[in-house]
C-alpha cells in the first residue's frame, strides 16, 4: 500500500439505534449514537478518539470492527469498504484488525484457560497445527511479558493488569495491522496504566501497528497519540495532531476538556472552564450545533445551522462556527 | 475454584446426605444382580404374601406371585434409575440446545422456540406423558425418551436466561471480533459458562424423571411386567393394602428416598454454585 | 387497563392455536390413527373401517380435517365418544365439578398453609421452625403423590377407620354435603401436599426478597409493628410473584389431580382421562387435553390481569 494512503478511513459513519415501544415493537424514536463521523488512521499511526461517556466513541470503535451494524457511511480498511460485508466477506479482515477491551474482568472467558483463550484465534483461522499451538501461545505470552506457565491457569488467577496483557496478547495473535483499544487502561490502577501504555508503545514500534485509542482521559492520550479526534454527541468536533490539539485547541468543547486536565503536556492550556448544563439526550439532539446549549461562546447561528468540519491546517480540522471558512 | 465450591457444599448437611444417598442408590443399582438374593422374576406361588423377615431367603417378603421383594426392589431400582438418568440426559440435551439457540440467535428463532415452549407448558405433564406413552410401545428406551421429551421446557428457559445475560459480555464480543462462527461462540464460549445452572437442573430432573416413571408405570403405561420397576410394583398394591401393606410401603419408600436424595443434592449444588461465587480473586 | 386486557387476550390467541395444533397432531400420531379402537380390533372388517372413516371425515386431507375440527371446537362441538356416541364436551363437563371441588379445596388448603409456613419461615429466618419447614418442604416434594395417597388410605381409612378410602359420596348418599366433606378430606390433603411445599418455598423467598428492601427498613425505623409491616407493605409486593406462581402451577395441579383421583376413585376429569386411556377413547382424551390446556391459558390470563390490577407498571 503506498505511503500516502490511510490504513483505516471512516467516512460519514452513522449508527442509529431504534427505540421500540414495549408492546408492538413499533419504532418510536432513534438514538443517534454516531451521527456522521469522519476519521482516518495512517499506517503506524495512533489516533486517539476522546470524549465523555455517551459521546459515541465506543460505538464508533465497535462499528469499525463490525461488532455493531452501521446505519450509513463507509468503513475502509486498506481501501476496501467493509461496512456491508457479511461474515464471510469479513473473514480476511478479521485478521487485520483487532480489539482490546476496557474491562479486564469481563473480556476473558472465565471458564477457559488462558491457553485456550489464546489458542482460539489460531483455531478459528486454521493457523498452524495442534502440535505447535502451545508454542505459539507461549510466544504470545512472552511478547506481553507473561510466563509460559500462565497458559495452564485461569483468568481469575491473574491481576487486572495481567489480564489486560492477556487481552493484548489475544489481539496480537493474528498479527493485525490495526488495533482498536476501547479504553484499554481506564479500569486499571494508575501505576499499572503506565506499564500497559509502555507495553503498547513498544509493541507499536516493533510491529508498526496502527492504533485507534479510545479514551476519556486526555492525560493518558497525551503519552501515546500522534493525532487526536474529539467527539461530542455522536460527532467529531475537532481533529488535530497532538501538539496542535494541546496547544491550539479551537473548539470550545475541546478547550473545556483540556482545562479540566492537570497539565497533560507542559505548557498546555490551563484556564478551567466549567460547562453549564448536562450532556443532552442522544435521542433528541439539539438543533444546529449539538454543543450550542452548553457552549460559552455560542452565537445566534449556532442554534440553527450545523457547522461542517473545516481544515485550518493539513492536520487540524474543527467543526465550529467560530472558525471561519 | 473447585475446592471453594466443595467447601460451600460441605456445609449443607442435607446436601451431603443427598450425595451419600444418591451414591448408595446408584451403587446398589449397578450391583443389583450381585446383591439380589433371588431371581426377581421367579414365581413361587407357595411362598406368596410373606411378610418381611418371615422367611430367611426372602428378607423383605414376597408379593402376590411369590417373587422376592428385595430382589425386585433392587432390580426395580436399577430400572427406575436407568430411566431417570436417560430421561435426564434427553431433557438436558434438548433443553440446553433450545435454550442456547433461542438465547444467542435471538430474533425469530427465539420467538418461535419460546412460543413452542409456552405452548407445551400449557399441557399438564402427566397428561402429555400418558397420551404419548399410550401410543408408543413401552420399551425402557422409549419410556425414557418420552419422559425426557416432555420435561425439557423449564431447562430451556433457564439456559436461555443465562445465555441472554452472558452474550452481552466482552469476551463474547472478543470472540466475534476474532471471527468466531456462531456455533463456536454458542458451544465453546457460552455453554461452559452455563454449566452450573445446567448441572443443577440435571440433578433435579433425575428426581422428577424417576417420579414420572413411577406414575406411568403405576398406571400401567410405563415399564411392563414382569420387568420390575418401583412404579409398577405399586400397581396392584392398592388391592392388598389391608392384607399385605408392605408391598405398597416399600417401593414407594424407595422412590421417595431416591427423589429426596436427588432433590437435596440439586438444592445443595445450587447453593454451592451460586454465581456470586464466580471466580473473582 | 382495558388496553392491557385486550393486548393480553391477543397474546393468548397464538397459544390457543398452538395448543390445538399439538392436540391435533397427537391425535393423528397415535398408532392405528384416531380410529385405533377400531383398526386394532381384529373383528372389525376393513371396509367397515373405511365407512367409519368417511362418516367421520377422516379421509380428507389433514389441513381440512384440522380446520373442521378447530371450528368445531370453537362452536362447542367437540366430537363424540367411541363408546356410546355421547358428545365429548358433555362428558367432560359432567366430570368437571368433581375435579373443581377437589382442586379448589386442595388449592385453598395449600395456599393458606403454604403462605403461613412461608411467611413464618421468612420472618423467623434460620430458626428451628424455618429449618424444619424448609427441609420438610423438600421432603414433601419428593413423595410420589399416588404413594402418599396409598399411605394415607392405609393409615386413615384402613387402620384408623376415620375416613373413607375412596369415592366421592357414600353409596346412596349423593348430594349429601357431610358425606362429601368426609370423602374430600384425604384426597384434598394428598393433592395439597406437594402444592403446599412449593408454595411455602416460594412464599418464603418472595417475602425474604421484599423484606430486605429499603422501604421495609424505613417502615421498621418508623416504629411500625411487625404485623403492620407484613401485611401493609410486604404482602402486596410479595403477592405479585405469588399470583404469577398460581398461573404457572395450574398444570401441576391438573397432573396431581389426575393421580389423586385415580387413587381415591374420585369421579373427576383425571379419572376420566385414565379410563379413556384404557379404553383408547381418543375423542375424550383429546377433548381433555384441549380442555385442560385452555383452562391453563385462561388461568394464566386471569393471573396476569390480577397482577396488572395490583401493579400499574406492568400495564405498559
Amino acid at each position: 500500500m503506498p505511503m500516502g494512503e490511510n490504513l483505516l478511513s471512516v467516512e460519514g459513519l452513522q449508527v442509529h439505534f431504534p427505540i421500540r415501544s414495549a408492546m408492538l415493537r413499533r419504532q418510536i424514536g432513534t438514538v443517534r449514537a454516531v451521527d456522521g463521523v469522519d476519521l482516518h488512521v495512517a499506517r503506524g499511526e495512533t489516533l486517539a478518539l476522546v470524549g465523555e461517556s455517551g459521546c459515541g466513541k465506543t460505538t464508533t470503535g465497535k462499528a469499525i470492527l463490525r461488532l455493531v451494524d452501521s446505519t450509513a457511511g463507509a468503513i475502509r480498511l486498506g481501501g476496501e469498504d467493509i461496512a456491508h460485508h457479511d461474515s464471510r466477506g469479513l473473514a480476511p479482515f478479521r485478521r487485520r484488525m483487532q480489539i482490546i477491551f476496557q474491562d479486564p474482568h469481563a473480556s476473558l472467558n472465565p471458564r477457559l484457560s488462558v491457553g485456550s483463550i489464546l489458542a482460539a484465534p489460531f483455531e478459528i483461522h486454521d493457523i498452524g497445527t495442534r502440535a505447535d499451538r502451545p508454542d505459539r501461545v507461549a510466544a504470545l505470552l512472552a511478547t506481553v511479558g507473561l510466563p509460559a506457565e500462565a497458559a495452564q491457569r485461569y483468568p481469575h488467577e491473574f491481576s487486572g493488569g495481567q489480564r489486560q496483557r492477556i487481552g493484548i496478547a489475544r489481539a496480537l495473535a493474528l498479527d493485525p495491522e490495526l488495533i482498536i483499544g476501547d479504553e484499554p487502561v481506564s479500569a486499571l490502577d494508575v501505576s499499572i496504566q503506565a506499564q500497559i501504555i509502555n507495553l503498547l508503545a513498544r509493541l507499536r514500534a516493533e510491529r508498526n501497528l496502527s492504533f485507534l485509542f479510545i479514551s476519556h482521559n486526555l492525560a493518558v492520550v497525551a503519552h501515546i497519540a500522534d493525532r487526536v479526534a474529539v467527539m461530542y454527541l455522536g460527532r467529531v468536533v475537532e481533529t488535530a495532531a497532538r501538539e496542535e490539539l494541546f496547544f491550539d485547541a479551537r473548539h470550545p468543547y475541546t478547550q473545556a476538556l483540556l482545562s479540566a486536565v492537570p497539565e497533560p503536556v507542559p505548557g498546555g492550556r490551563r484556564q478551567r472552564q466549567v460547562l453549564k448544563g448536562d450532556v443532552p439526550n442522544a435521542a433528541k439532539p439539539p438543533q444546529g450545533c449539538v454543543f450550542h446549549p452548553r457552549c460559552p461562546q455560542a452565537m445566534a447561528i449556532c442554534s440553527q445551522v450545523m457547522p461542517t468540519s473545516r481544515a485550518i491546517s493539513p492536520t487540524h480540522s474543527v467543526a465550529c462556527h467560530l472558525v471561519g471558512a | 475454584m473447585q475446592s471453594r465450591v466443595w467447601q460451600r457444599f460441605r456445609t449443607h448437611r442435607l446436601a451431603v446426605a443427598g450425595l451419600v444417598t444418591v451414591s448408595a442408590l446408584l451403587l446398589a443399582a449397578i450391583l443389583a444382580p450381585i446383591l439380589a438374593p433371588r431371581d426377581p422374576t421367579l414365581i413361587e406361588t407357595q411362598l406368596r404374601f410373606l411378610a418381611p423377615f418371615a422367611n430367611a431367603s426372602l428378607p423383605l417378603g414376597s408379593d402376590e406371585l411369590g417373587r422376592d421383594t428385595l430382589s425386585r426392589l433392587l432390580h426395580g431400582g436399577r430400572v427406575s434409575l436407568t430411566v431417570g438418568l436417560v430421561a435426564m440426559i434427553t431433557t438436558v440435551l434438548t433443553g440446553a440446545l433450545v435454550g442456547i439457540a433461542a438465547g444467542y440467535l435471538g430474533g425469530i428463532v427465539d420467538t418461535l422456540l419460546m412460543r413452542f415452549v409456552d405452548t407445551m407448558l400449557c399441557f399438564p405433564q402427566v397428561f402429555l406423558l400418558l397420551v404419548v406413552a399410550a401410543f408408543v410401545p413401552p420399551t425402557l428406551l422409549s419410556i425414557s425418551l418420552i419422559i425426557g421429551l416432555t420435561s425439557w421446557m423449564e431447562v430451556s428457559r433457564i439456559v436461555r436466561a443465562e445465555i441472554l445475560q452472558l452474550k452481552e459480555q466482552d469476551f463474547v464480543a472478543a470472540a466475534r471480533a476474532l471471527g468466531a462462527s456462531r456455533r463456536r461462540i454458542m458451544f465453546r464460549e457460552l455453554l461452559p459458562n452455563a454449566a452450573a445452572p445446567i448441572l443443577v437442573a440435571a440433578t433435579l430432573k433425575v428426581a422428577s424423571a424417576v417420579l414420572m416413571e413411577s406414575y406411568i408405570s403405576y398406571l400401567g403405561y410405563g415399564v411392563q411386567p414382569p420387568l420390575a420397576s418401583w412404579g409398577n410394583m405399586l400397581t396392584n398394591a392398592q388391592g392388598y393394602l389391608d392384607t399385605v401393606p408392605w408391598l405398597a410401603i416399600l417401593p414407594g419408600l424407595m422412590i421417595t428416598l431416591t427423589v429426596m436424595g436427588f432433590n437435596f443434592l440439586g438444592d445443595g449444588l445450587r447453593d454451592a454454585l451460586d454465581p456470586r461465587l464466580r471466580m473473582d480473586p | 387497563m382495558i388496553g392491557f386486557i385486550f393486548r393480553r387476550l391477543l397474546q393468548a390467541v397464538p397459544l390457543v392455536i398452538g395448543v390445538s395444533l399439538i392436540a391435533f397432531a397427537l391425535m393423528h400420531l397415535a398408532p392405528g390413527g384416531p380410529l385405533a379402537v377400531y383398526t386394532l380390533n381384529p373383528t372389525i372388517q376393513a371396509q367397515d373401517i373405511e365407512r367409519i372413516k368417511i362418516i367421520l371425515g377422516l379421509d380428507q386431507p389433514l389441513h381440512v380435517q384440522y380446520v373442521k375440527w378447530a371450528t368445531g371446537m370453537l362452536t362447542g362441538h367437540w366430537g363424540f365418544s367411541f363408546f356410546g356416541g355421547r358428545p365429548v364436551l358433555d362428558i367432560i363437563l359432567e366430570r368437571l365439578p368433581a375435579t373443581l371441588i377437589l382442586m379448589g379445596s386442595a388449592l385453598s388448603v395449600a395456599i393458606i398453609l403454604g403462605l403461613g409456613i412461608g411467611i413464618l419461615g421468612a420472618v423467623k429466618r434460620y430458626s428451628i421452625f424455618d429449618t424444619l419447614a424448609t427441609s420438610g418442604a423438600l421432603v414433601a416434594l419428593s413423595f410420589p403423590t399416588f404413594w402418599f395417597g396409598l399411605m394415607a388410605i392405609f393409615v386413615f381409612a384402613i387402620n384408623l377407620r376415620w375416613l373413607p378410602s375412596g369415592g366421592m359420596y357414600e353409596f346412596g348418599e349423593e348430594g349429601n354435603l357431610l358425606s362429601l366433606l368426609r370423602h374430600l378430606v384425604l384426597p384434598t390433603l394428598v393433592l395439597a401436599l406437594v402444592i403446599t411445599a412449593t408454595w411455602s418455598r416460594y412464599t418464603r423467598s418472595a417475602f425474604l426478597e421484599v423484606m430486605n428492601q429499603d422501604f421495609m427498613r424505613t417502615a421498621r425505623a418508623k416504629g411500625e409493628p411487625q404485623s403492620a409491616r407484613l401485611f401493609r407493605h410486604a404482602f402486596p409486593n410479595a403477592a405479585k410473584p405469588l399470583v404469577a406462581l398460581l398461573g404457572v402451577e395450574l398444570p401441576f395441579l391438573f397432573s396431581g389431580a389426575l393421580v389423586t383421583e385415580t387413587i381415591f376413585g374420585w369421579p373427576g376429569m383425571g379419572r376420566l382421562f385414565v379410563d379413556s386411556l384404557n379404553m383408547k377413547e381418543y375423542p375424550i382424551l383429546m377433548g381433555l387435553m384441549m380442555f385442560t390446556a385452555l383452562f391453563v391459558i385462561f388461568g394464566n390470563l386471569l393471573a396476569d390481569i390480577a397482577i396488572a390490577a395490583m401493579d400499574p407498571r406492568v400495564r405498559l
